[in-house]
Protein backbone atom coordinates (compact mmCIF):
# COMPACT_ATOMS: atom_id res chain seq x y z
CA UNK A 1 0.00 0.00 0.00
CA UNK A 2 1.50 3.33 -0.90
CA UNK A 3 1.42 6.51 1.10
CA UNK A 4 -0.97 7.93 -1.47
CA UNK A 5 -3.98 7.07 0.63
CA UNK A 6 -2.44 7.83 3.97
CA UNK A 7 -0.76 11.11 4.79
CA UNK A 8 -1.92 13.18 1.86
CA UNK A 9 -4.81 12.35 -0.44
CA UNK A 10 -3.12 13.89 -3.49
CA UNK A 11 -0.13 11.99 -2.27
CA UNK A 12 3.00 10.55 -3.62
CA UNK A 13 4.50 7.33 -4.77
CA UNK A 14 7.82 8.24 -3.25
CA UNK A 15 7.58 6.32 0.00
CA UNK A 16 5.62 3.60 1.71
CA UNK A 17 3.36 4.06 4.71
CA UNK A 18 5.73 5.01 7.52
CA UNK A 19 6.72 2.41 10.09
CA UNK A 20 7.34 3.19 13.76
CA UNK A 21 10.85 4.51 13.15
CA UNK A 22 9.76 6.55 10.16
CA UNK A 23 6.89 8.01 12.12
CA UNK A 24 9.26 9.04 14.91
CA UNK A 25 11.54 10.67 12.38
CA UNK A 26 8.59 12.49 10.81
CA UNK A 27 7.55 13.72 14.26
CA UNK A 28 11.03 15.04 14.96
CA UNK A 29 11.07 16.78 11.57
CA UNK A 30 7.67 18.27 12.31
CA UNK A 31 8.93 19.68 15.60
CA UNK A 32 12.06 21.11 13.98
CA UNK A 33 10.03 22.67 11.18
CA UNK A 34 7.56 24.21 13.62
CA UNK A 35 10.37 25.72 15.68
CA UNK A 36 12.02 27.10 12.53
CA UNK A 37 8.68 28.51 11.35
CA UNK A 38 8.12 30.16 14.70
CA UNK A 39 11.59 31.70 14.55
CA UNK A 40 10.93 32.97 11.02
CA UNK A 41 7.59 34.49 12.03
CA UNK A 42 9.23 36.20 15.00
CA UNK A 43 12.07 37.54 12.85
CA UNK A 44 9.68 38.91 10.23
CA UNK A 45 7.41 40.33 12.93
CA UNK A 46 10.39 42.01 14.55
CA UNK A 47 11.39 43.52 11.25
CA UNK A 48 7.86 44.76 10.59
CA UNK A 49 7.65 46.24 14.10
CA UNK A 50 11.03 47.94 13.73
CA UNK A 51 9.77 49.71 10.62
CA UNK A 52 6.52 50.74 12.24
CA UNK A 53 4.38 48.44 10.12
CA UNK A 54 2.07 47.59 13.01
CA UNK A 55 1.06 51.22 13.51
CA UNK A 56 -2.72 51.37 13.55
CA UNK A 57 -2.71 54.10 10.89
CA UNK A 58 -1.46 51.51 8.41
CA UNK A 59 -4.08 48.87 9.15
CA UNK A 60 -7.14 50.70 10.39
CA UNK A 61 -8.26 52.24 7.07
CA UNK A 62 -8.42 48.74 5.60
CA UNK A 63 -9.54 46.62 8.54
CA UNK A 64 -11.28 48.81 11.12
CA UNK A 65 -14.85 49.81 10.20
CA UNK A 66 -14.74 52.55 12.85
CA UNK A 67 -11.90 54.28 11.02
CA UNK A 68 -12.94 57.48 9.24
CA UNK A 69 -11.57 56.51 5.83
CA UNK A 70 -12.65 52.84 6.00
CA UNK A 71 -15.91 53.23 4.12
CA UNK A 72 -14.58 55.66 1.55
CA UNK A 73 -11.51 53.51 0.91
CA UNK A 74 -13.48 50.31 0.48
CA UNK A 75 -16.00 51.96 -1.80
CA UNK A 76 -13.06 53.17 -3.88
CA UNK A 77 -11.49 49.70 -3.95
CA UNK A 78 -14.86 48.03 -4.56
CA UNK A 79 -15.35 50.09 -7.69
CA UNK A 80 -11.85 48.98 -8.73
CA UNK A 81 -12.80 45.35 -8.19
CA UNK A 82 -15.96 45.88 -10.24
CA UNK A 83 -13.84 47.16 -13.11
CA UNK A 84 -11.45 44.23 -12.77
CA UNK A 85 -14.36 41.81 -13.07
CA UNK A 86 -15.89 43.85 -15.90
CA UNK A 87 -12.68 43.82 -17.95
CA UNK A 88 -12.14 40.12 -17.29
CA UNK A 89 -15.76 39.28 -18.12
CA UNK A 90 -15.74 41.20 -21.39
CA UNK A 91 -12.35 39.77 -22.31
CA UNK A 92 -13.41 36.17 -21.67
CA UNK A 93 -16.70 36.53 -23.59
CA UNK A 94 -15.08 38.17 -26.61
CA UNK A 95 -12.20 35.67 -26.49
CA UNK A 96 -14.67 32.82 -26.39
CA UNK A 97 -16.43 34.11 -29.51
CA UNK A 98 -13.24 34.86 -31.43
CA UNK A 99 -11.53 31.71 -30.18
CA UNK A 100 -14.46 29.52 -31.19
CA UNK A 101 -14.49 31.11 -34.62
CA UNK A 102 -10.75 30.44 -34.99
CA UNK A 103 -11.15 26.90 -33.67
CA UNK A 104 -14.02 26.09 -36.02
CA UNK A 105 -12.12 27.58 -38.93
CA UNK A 106 -9.18 25.37 -37.98
CA UNK A 107 -11.44 22.32 -37.84
CA UNK A 108 -13.00 23.05 -41.23
CA UNK A 109 -9.77 23.82 -43.04
CA UNK A 110 -7.67 20.83 -43.94
CA UNK A 111 -4.15 20.24 -45.11
CA UNK A 112 -2.24 23.18 -46.50
CA UNK A 113 -5.17 25.56 -46.21
CA UNK A 114 -4.79 25.43 -42.43
CA UNK A 115 -1.19 26.59 -42.52
CA UNK A 116 -1.73 30.37 -42.34
CA UNK A 117 -4.07 29.89 -39.38
CA UNK A 118 -1.59 27.70 -37.51
CA UNK A 119 1.17 30.25 -38.07
CA UNK A 120 -1.09 33.09 -36.92
CA UNK A 121 -2.05 31.22 -33.77
CA UNK A 122 1.57 30.51 -32.90
CA UNK A 123 2.64 34.09 -33.54
CA UNK A 124 -0.16 35.59 -31.46
CA UNK A 125 0.55 33.19 -28.62
CA UNK A 126 4.10 34.50 -28.51
CA UNK A 127 3.04 38.09 -27.88
CA UNK A 128 3.25 39.11 -24.20
CA UNK A 129 -0.11 40.38 -22.96
CA UNK A 130 1.41 43.61 -21.61
CA UNK A 131 2.78 44.42 -25.04
CA UNK A 132 -0.58 43.63 -26.65
CA UNK A 133 -2.37 46.02 -24.28
CA UNK A 134 0.29 48.69 -24.80
CA UNK A 135 0.07 48.17 -28.56
CA UNK A 136 -3.72 48.53 -28.58
CA UNK A 137 -3.60 51.66 -26.44
CA UNK A 138 -0.95 53.35 -28.59
CA UNK A 139 -1.93 52.27 -32.08
CA UNK A 140 -5.73 52.39 -32.08
CA UNK A 141 -5.99 56.11 -31.17
CA UNK A 142 -3.58 56.87 -34.03
CA UNK A 143 -5.94 55.06 -36.37
CA UNK A 144 -8.78 57.22 -35.17
CA UNK A 145 -10.33 54.52 -32.98
CA UNK A 146 -10.73 56.40 -29.75
CA UNK A 147 -12.04 54.06 -27.08
CA UNK A 148 -12.31 53.96 -23.33
CA UNK A 149 -9.11 52.54 -21.76
CA UNK A 150 -11.22 49.56 -20.70
CA UNK A 151 -11.35 48.45 -24.32
CA UNK A 152 -7.60 48.63 -24.82
CA UNK A 153 -7.22 46.27 -21.88
CA UNK A 154 -9.94 43.99 -23.26
CA UNK A 155 -8.44 43.98 -26.76
CA UNK A 156 -4.99 43.22 -25.40
CA UNK A 157 -6.38 40.34 -23.37
CA UNK A 158 -8.45 39.01 -26.29
CA UNK A 159 -5.45 38.85 -28.64
CA UNK A 160 -3.78 36.29 -26.42
CA UNK A 161 -6.73 34.50 -24.89
CA UNK A 162 -8.72 33.93 -28.07
CA UNK A 163 -5.90 31.89 -29.57
CA UNK A 164 -5.51 30.00 -26.31
CA UNK A 165 -9.22 29.20 -26.39
CA UNK A 166 -8.92 28.15 -30.03
CA UNK A 167 -6.20 25.72 -28.94
CA UNK A 168 -8.29 24.45 -26.03
CA UNK A 169 -11.17 23.90 -28.44
CA UNK A 170 -8.91 22.01 -30.81
CA UNK A 171 -7.76 19.78 -27.97
CA UNK A 172 -11.40 19.25 -26.97
CA UNK A 173 -12.34 18.26 -30.51
CA UNK A 174 -9.37 15.93 -30.75
CA UNK A 175 -10.35 14.26 -27.48
CA UNK A 176 -13.72 13.18 -28.85
CA UNK A 177 -14.06 9.56 -29.92
CA UNK A 178 -13.75 9.28 -33.71
CA UNK A 179 -17.04 7.41 -33.84
CA UNK A 180 -18.92 10.60 -33.08
CA UNK A 181 -17.89 12.23 -36.33
CA UNK A 182 -18.27 9.03 -38.31
CA UNK A 183 -21.77 8.48 -36.97
CA UNK A 184 -22.78 12.03 -37.83
CA UNK A 185 -21.40 11.67 -41.33
CA UNK A 186 -23.16 8.32 -41.69
CA UNK A 187 -26.43 10.03 -40.80
CA UNK A 188 -25.84 12.34 -43.72
CA UNK A 189 -25.03 15.51 -41.77
CA UNK A 190 -22.90 18.05 -43.57
CA UNK A 191 -19.49 18.97 -42.17
CA UNK A 192 -20.72 22.16 -40.58
CA UNK A 193 -23.79 20.41 -39.17
CA UNK A 194 -21.56 17.67 -37.76
CA UNK A 195 -19.47 20.29 -36.03
CA UNK A 196 -22.37 22.39 -34.83
CA UNK A 197 -24.72 19.64 -33.68
CA UNK A 198 -22.46 16.81 -32.64
CA UNK A 199 -18.83 17.77 -32.05
CA UNK A 200 -18.89 21.31 -30.64
CA UNK A 201 -21.43 20.70 -27.86
CA UNK A 202 -19.36 17.79 -26.61
CA UNK A 203 -16.08 19.62 -27.04
CA UNK A 204 -17.37 22.54 -24.98
CA UNK A 205 -18.21 20.16 -22.19
CA UNK A 206 -14.70 18.73 -22.20
CA UNK A 207 -13.30 22.27 -22.40
CA UNK A 208 -15.22 23.62 -19.46
CA UNK A 209 -12.55 23.04 -16.78
CA UNK A 210 -9.82 24.58 -18.96
CA UNK A 211 -12.11 27.49 -19.74
CA UNK A 212 -12.68 28.18 -16.06
CA UNK A 213 -8.92 28.04 -15.46
CA UNK A 214 -8.52 30.52 -18.30
CA UNK A 215 -10.86 32.92 -16.48
CA UNK A 216 -8.33 32.90 -13.63
CA UNK A 217 -5.56 33.81 -16.08
CA UNK A 218 -7.65 36.63 -17.53
CA UNK A 219 -8.60 37.97 -14.08
CA UNK A 220 -4.95 38.10 -13.10
CA UNK A 221 -3.93 39.73 -16.34
CA UNK A 222 -6.44 42.57 -16.02
CA UNK A 223 -4.03 44.01 -13.46
CA UNK A 224 -1.67 44.73 -16.38
CA UNK A 225 -4.15 47.50 -17.21
CA UNK A 226 -2.05 49.74 -14.98
CA UNK A 227 0.29 50.48 -17.88
CA UNK A 228 -2.51 52.25 -19.75
CA UNK A 229 -4.06 53.73 -16.60
CA UNK A 230 -7.13 51.53 -16.40
CA UNK A 231 -8.41 51.98 -12.85
CA UNK A 232 -8.96 48.39 -11.80
CA UNK A 233 -8.40 47.01 -8.30
CA UNK A 234 -4.61 47.16 -8.25
CA UNK A 235 -4.38 50.60 -9.85
CA UNK A 236 -6.94 51.95 -7.39
CA UNK A 237 -4.97 50.40 -4.55
CA UNK A 238 -1.87 52.20 -5.83
CA UNK A 239 -3.77 55.47 -5.98
CA UNK A 240 -5.06 54.98 -2.43
CA UNK A 241 -1.55 54.26 -1.14
CA UNK A 242 -0.54 57.81 -1.94
CA UNK A 243 -2.83 58.96 0.85
CA UNK A 244 -2.83 56.01 3.23
CA UNK A 245 0.92 55.33 2.95
CA UNK A 246 0.55 51.61 3.60
CA UNK A 247 1.81 49.70 0.54
CA UNK A 248 2.47 46.42 2.35
CA UNK A 249 -0.99 46.27 3.91
CA UNK A 250 -2.70 47.39 0.72
CA UNK A 251 -0.96 44.80 -1.47
CA UNK A 252 -1.72 42.18 1.16
CA UNK A 253 -5.44 42.97 0.98
CA UNK A 254 -5.44 43.07 -2.83
CA UNK A 255 -3.59 39.76 -2.96
CA UNK A 256 -6.13 38.20 -0.58
CA UNK A 257 -9.03 39.40 -2.75
CA UNK A 258 -7.41 37.87 -5.83
CA UNK A 259 -6.52 34.64 -4.04
CA UNK A 260 -10.06 34.15 -2.71
CA UNK A 261 -11.65 34.71 -6.12
CA UNK A 262 -9.09 32.72 -8.12
CA UNK A 263 -8.80 29.84 -5.69
CA UNK A 264 -12.59 29.48 -5.72
CA UNK A 265 -12.57 29.43 -9.52
CA UNK A 266 -9.77 26.88 -9.40
CA UNK A 267 -11.82 24.68 -7.07
CA UNK A 268 -14.79 25.02 -9.39
CA UNK A 269 -12.66 23.96 -12.36
CA UNK A 270 -11.46 20.89 -10.46
CA UNK A 271 -14.99 19.98 -9.41
CA UNK A 272 -16.28 20.32 -12.97
CA UNK A 273 -13.36 18.26 -14.22
CA UNK A 274 -14.06 15.45 -11.74
CA UNK A 275 -17.71 15.55 -12.67
CA UNK A 276 -17.01 15.32 -16.37
CA UNK A 277 -14.44 12.58 -15.87
CA UNK A 278 -16.80 10.62 -13.66
CA UNK A 279 -19.76 10.86 -16.02
CA UNK A 280 -17.60 9.87 -18.97
CA UNK A 281 -16.10 6.86 -17.24
CA UNK A 282 -19.45 5.96 -15.69
CA UNK A 283 -20.94 6.06 -19.16
CA UNK A 284 -18.24 3.76 -20.48
CA UNK A 285 -18.41 1.33 -17.60
CA UNK A 286 -22.19 1.25 -17.64
CA UNK A 287 -22.37 0.10 -21.23
CA UNK A 288 -22.35 -3.64 -21.51
CA UNK A 289 -21.24 -5.35 -24.70
CA UNK A 290 -24.84 -5.45 -25.93
CA UNK A 291 -25.48 -1.72 -25.57
CA UNK A 292 -22.65 -0.11 -27.42
CA UNK A 293 -24.73 2.96 -28.11
CA UNK A 294 -24.65 3.71 -24.39
CA UNK A 295 -21.50 5.77 -23.98
CA UNK A 296 -22.09 7.87 -27.06
CA UNK A 297 -25.55 8.72 -25.93
CA UNK A 298 -24.29 9.56 -22.45
CA UNK A 299 -21.80 11.97 -23.86
CA UNK A 300 -24.39 13.73 -25.96
CA UNK A 301 -26.70 14.66 -23.16
CA UNK A 302 -26.31 17.99 -21.40
CA UNK A 303 -24.12 17.91 -18.32
CA UNK A 304 -26.87 18.19 -15.75
CA UNK A 305 -28.94 15.18 -16.74
CA UNK A 306 -26.18 12.82 -17.76
CA UNK A 307 -26.33 9.99 -15.34
CA UNK A 308 -28.09 9.15 -12.09
CA UNK A 309 -24.69 8.69 -10.41
CA UNK A 310 -24.10 12.38 -10.85
CA UNK A 311 -27.13 13.45 -8.86
CA UNK A 312 -25.65 12.00 -5.71
CA UNK A 313 -24.76 14.70 -3.21
CA UNK A 314 -21.02 15.34 -3.46
CA UNK A 315 -20.57 15.21 0.32
CA UNK A 316 -19.11 11.86 1.19
CA UNK B 1 13.27 54.93 -50.70
CA UNK B 2 12.16 51.37 -50.29
CA UNK B 3 8.83 51.45 -48.39
CA UNK B 4 9.89 48.52 -46.20
CA UNK B 5 13.11 50.21 -45.12
CA UNK B 6 11.09 53.35 -44.54
CA UNK B 7 8.71 51.46 -42.28
CA UNK B 8 11.46 49.58 -40.45
CA UNK B 9 13.63 52.66 -39.97
CA UNK B 10 12.88 53.15 -36.25
CA UNK B 11 14.02 49.59 -35.59
CA UNK B 12 17.04 49.70 -37.90
CA UNK B 13 18.16 53.02 -36.41
CA UNK B 14 18.12 51.52 -32.94
CA UNK B 15 19.32 48.00 -33.59
CA UNK B 16 21.95 48.31 -30.84
CA UNK B 17 19.23 49.28 -28.35
CA UNK B 18 17.16 46.27 -29.39
CA UNK B 19 20.18 44.00 -29.07
CA UNK B 20 20.89 45.13 -25.52
CA UNK B 21 17.16 44.91 -24.78
CA UNK B 22 17.09 41.33 -25.94
CA UNK B 23 20.22 40.60 -23.89
CA UNK B 24 18.75 42.19 -20.74
CA UNK B 25 15.49 40.29 -21.10
CA UNK B 26 17.48 37.12 -21.63
CA UNK B 27 19.53 37.75 -18.47
CA UNK B 28 16.45 38.49 -16.37
CA UNK B 29 14.88 35.27 -17.66
CA UNK B 30 18.03 33.24 -17.08
CA UNK B 31 18.27 34.22 -13.39
CA UNK B 32 14.52 33.94 -12.86
CA UNK B 33 14.42 30.52 -14.48
CA UNK B 34 17.26 29.24 -12.30
CA UNK B 35 15.72 30.59 -9.11
CA UNK B 36 12.19 29.49 -10.04
CA UNK B 37 13.35 25.95 -10.84
CA UNK B 38 15.30 25.75 -7.57
CA UNK B 39 12.47 27.19 -5.49
CA UNK B 40 9.86 25.10 -7.28
CA UNK B 41 11.86 21.94 -6.62
CA UNK B 42 12.17 22.76 -2.92
CA UNK B 43 8.44 23.50 -2.71
CA UNK B 44 7.63 20.22 -4.48
CA UNK B 45 9.92 18.35 -2.11
CA UNK B 46 8.00 19.92 0.78
CA UNK B 47 4.67 18.94 -0.72
CA UNK B 48 5.57 15.29 -1.18
CA UNK B 49 7.42 14.96 2.12
CA UNK B 50 5.89 12.96 5.00
CA UNK B 51 6.10 16.02 7.29
CA UNK B 52 2.67 17.69 7.64
CA UNK B 53 3.80 21.28 8.30
CA UNK B 54 6.10 21.13 5.27
CA UNK B 55 3.24 19.83 3.13
CA UNK B 56 1.08 22.69 4.30
CA UNK B 57 3.84 25.19 3.63
CA UNK B 58 4.26 23.81 0.10
CA UNK B 59 0.59 23.88 -0.79
CA UNK B 60 0.19 27.33 0.81
CA UNK B 61 3.07 28.64 -1.28
CA UNK B 62 1.50 27.36 -4.49
CA UNK B 63 -1.99 28.54 -3.53
CA UNK B 64 -0.82 32.08 -2.79
CA UNK B 65 1.58 32.64 -5.66
CA UNK B 66 -0.45 30.92 -8.33
CA UNK B 67 -3.55 32.97 -7.62
CA UNK B 68 -1.93 36.37 -7.17
CA UNK B 69 -1.36 38.39 -10.35
CA UNK B 70 2.30 38.79 -11.26
CA UNK B 71 1.73 42.53 -11.20
CA UNK B 72 0.72 42.40 -7.54
CA UNK B 73 3.82 40.33 -6.74
CA UNK B 74 5.91 42.90 -8.60
CA UNK B 75 4.41 45.83 -6.68
CA UNK B 76 4.70 43.97 -3.41
CA UNK B 77 8.38 43.26 -3.95
CA UNK B 78 9.32 46.57 -5.57
CA UNK B 79 7.33 48.99 -3.43
CA UNK B 80 6.43 46.91 -0.37
CA UNK B 81 9.81 45.52 0.63
CA UNK B 82 11.56 48.92 0.76
CA UNK B 83 9.03 49.77 3.51
CA UNK B 84 10.75 47.28 5.78
CA UNK B 85 14.22 48.33 4.79
CA UNK B 86 14.85 45.82 2.00
CA UNK B 87 16.34 47.90 -0.77
CA UNK B 88 17.88 46.90 -4.03
CA UNK B 89 18.03 47.50 -7.71
CA UNK B 90 14.81 47.18 -9.69
CA UNK B 91 16.59 44.62 -11.81
CA UNK B 92 16.85 42.22 -8.86
CA UNK B 93 13.38 43.07 -7.61
CA UNK B 94 12.10 42.05 -11.03
CA UNK B 95 14.06 38.80 -10.91
CA UNK B 96 12.75 38.11 -7.40
CA UNK B 97 9.11 38.78 -8.31
CA UNK B 98 9.31 36.79 -11.52
CA UNK B 99 10.96 33.79 -9.87
CA UNK B 100 8.61 33.78 -6.86
CA UNK B 101 5.61 33.84 -9.18
CA UNK B 102 7.00 31.24 -11.58
CA UNK B 103 8.13 28.90 -8.79
CA UNK B 104 4.50 28.04 -8.01
CA UNK B 105 3.91 26.93 -11.59
CA UNK B 106 7.17 24.98 -11.60
CA UNK B 107 6.02 23.22 -8.43
CA UNK B 108 2.70 22.32 -10.06
CA UNK B 109 4.44 20.95 -13.15
CA UNK B 110 6.85 18.86 -11.06
CA UNK B 111 4.13 17.52 -8.82
CA UNK B 112 1.96 16.54 -11.76
CA UNK B 113 4.97 14.57 -12.98
CA UNK B 114 5.40 12.78 -9.66
CA UNK B 115 1.67 12.05 -9.47
CA UNK B 116 1.64 10.67 -12.99
CA UNK B 117 3.95 7.82 -12.00
CA UNK B 118 1.66 4.88 -11.24
CA UNK B 119 1.88 3.67 -7.65
CA UNK B 120 2.60 0.20 -8.98
CA UNK B 121 5.99 1.42 -10.19
CA UNK B 122 7.07 2.30 -6.66
CA UNK B 123 5.51 -0.83 -5.25
CA UNK B 124 7.31 -2.98 -7.79
CA UNK B 125 10.57 -1.18 -7.06
CA UNK B 126 10.19 -1.91 -3.35
CA UNK B 127 9.08 -5.47 -4.04
CA UNK B 128 12.28 -6.28 -5.95
CA UNK B 129 14.23 -4.92 -2.98
CA UNK B 130 15.39 -1.54 -4.18
CA UNK B 131 16.26 0.88 -1.41
CA UNK B 132 14.48 4.22 -1.07
CA UNK B 133 17.31 5.99 -2.89
CA UNK B 134 17.39 3.44 -5.70
CA UNK B 135 13.66 3.43 -6.30
CA UNK B 136 13.64 7.21 -6.26
CA UNK B 137 16.67 7.68 -8.48
CA UNK B 138 16.19 4.82 -10.92
CA UNK B 139 12.48 4.26 -11.13
CA UNK B 140 10.36 7.18 -10.07
CA UNK B 141 12.23 10.39 -10.79
CA UNK B 142 13.24 9.47 -14.37
CA UNK B 143 9.60 8.83 -15.22
CA UNK B 144 8.35 11.84 -13.28
CA UNK B 145 10.87 14.09 -14.98
CA UNK B 146 9.89 12.97 -18.46
CA UNK B 147 6.25 13.76 -17.79
CA UNK B 148 7.22 17.11 -16.29
CA UNK B 149 9.30 18.36 -19.21
CA UNK B 150 6.50 19.64 -21.46
CA UNK B 151 4.65 21.54 -18.71
CA UNK B 152 7.98 22.88 -17.40
CA UNK B 153 8.95 24.22 -20.81
CA UNK B 154 5.52 25.81 -21.14
CA UNK B 155 5.96 27.41 -17.72
CA UNK B 156 9.32 28.84 -18.78
CA UNK B 157 7.91 30.12 -22.08
CA UNK B 158 5.16 31.88 -20.14
CA UNK B 159 7.81 33.27 -17.82
CA UNK B 160 9.74 34.83 -20.68
CA UNK B 161 6.58 36.55 -21.85
CA UNK B 162 5.73 37.60 -18.31
CA UNK B 163 9.15 39.20 -18.01
CA UNK B 164 7.84 41.88 -20.39
CA UNK B 165 6.07 43.38 -17.37
CA UNK B 166 9.46 44.24 -15.83
CA UNK B 167 10.19 47.01 -18.32
CA UNK B 168 7.10 48.88 -17.21
CA UNK B 169 8.32 48.80 -13.60
CA UNK B 170 11.38 50.86 -14.23
CA UNK B 171 13.78 48.03 -14.98
CA UNK B 172 16.01 49.80 -17.43
CA UNK B 173 16.97 48.27 -20.70
CA UNK B 174 14.82 45.20 -21.29
CA UNK B 175 12.78 44.71 -24.47
CA UNK B 176 9.57 46.30 -23.31
CA UNK B 177 11.50 49.23 -21.85
CA UNK B 178 13.00 49.72 -25.32
CA UNK B 179 9.50 49.81 -26.80
CA UNK B 180 8.25 52.21 -24.17
CA UNK B 181 11.26 54.54 -24.43
CA UNK B 182 11.37 54.70 -28.21
CA UNK B 183 7.66 55.45 -28.51
CA UNK B 184 6.92 57.53 -25.41
CA UNK B 185 10.28 59.21 -24.95
CA UNK B 186 11.72 59.63 -28.42
CA UNK B 187 8.55 59.86 -30.47
CA UNK B 188 9.21 57.08 -32.97
CA UNK B 189 6.25 55.54 -34.83
CA UNK B 190 4.50 53.03 -32.58
CA UNK B 191 3.78 50.15 -34.95
CA UNK B 192 7.30 49.38 -36.20
CA UNK B 193 8.86 49.89 -32.77
CA UNK B 194 6.46 47.55 -31.02
CA UNK B 195 6.64 45.02 -33.85
CA UNK B 196 10.38 45.04 -33.23
CA UNK B 197 9.76 44.29 -29.56
CA UNK B 198 7.32 41.51 -30.40
CA UNK B 199 9.82 40.00 -32.84
CA UNK B 200 12.35 40.06 -30.01
CA UNK B 201 10.00 37.98 -27.88
CA UNK B 202 9.27 35.65 -30.80
CA UNK B 203 13.00 35.04 -31.14
CA UNK B 204 13.08 33.97 -27.50
CA UNK B 205 9.82 32.05 -27.34
CA UNK B 206 9.03 30.42 -30.68
CA UNK B 207 12.15 28.20 -30.97
CA UNK B 208 11.47 26.88 -27.46
CA UNK B 209 7.89 26.00 -28.39
CA UNK B 210 9.02 24.35 -31.61
CA UNK B 211 11.74 22.39 -29.83
CA UNK B 212 9.20 21.29 -27.26
CA UNK B 213 6.85 19.84 -29.85
CA UNK B 214 9.75 17.91 -31.37
CA UNK B 215 10.96 16.65 -27.99
CA UNK B 216 7.41 15.81 -26.95
CA UNK B 217 7.06 13.50 -29.90
CA UNK B 218 10.44 11.91 -29.17
CA UNK B 219 10.16 11.20 -25.46
CA UNK B 220 6.43 10.57 -25.23
CA UNK B 221 6.04 7.91 -22.56
CA UNK B 222 3.77 5.12 -23.61
CA UNK B 223 1.62 3.95 -20.72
Amino acid sequence: MSARTDTDPTGTVLYDVLGPRGRRRARICTAVVLVAALAAVLAVGRRLADHGQFASGKWAPLFDPRDDSFELLWRFLGEGLRRTVLAAGLAIVVSLVVGTALGVLGALLTGRARWPLTVLIHLLRGVPVVIAIFFAARVLPDLGVDLDVLWYVVIGLVVYNSVVIAEILRAGLNALPGGQREAAVALGLSRTATLRLVLLPQAFRIMLPSLISQIVVVLKDTSLGFIVGYEELLRRGNIAIQTTKNPLQMYLVIAIVYIVINASLGRLAEAVERRTARSRSAGRAGAGPGEQAGPGEQDLRPALVTHPVEDEPPAR
Amino acid sequence: MDPFLDFAEPVLDNLDLYATGLWTTLRICWWSALLALALGTVVTACRVSPVPPLQRFGSGWVLVLRNTPLTVVFFFVAFGLPEIGVNGEYYWFAVAALSLYTSSFVAEALRSGVNAVPAGQAEAARAVGLTFGQSLGQVILPQAFRTSVPPLVNVLIAMVKNSATAGFFGVAGDLSWVGDTLTSGRGYAVVPVLLGVVIGFWVLVLPAGFLLSVVERKVAVVR
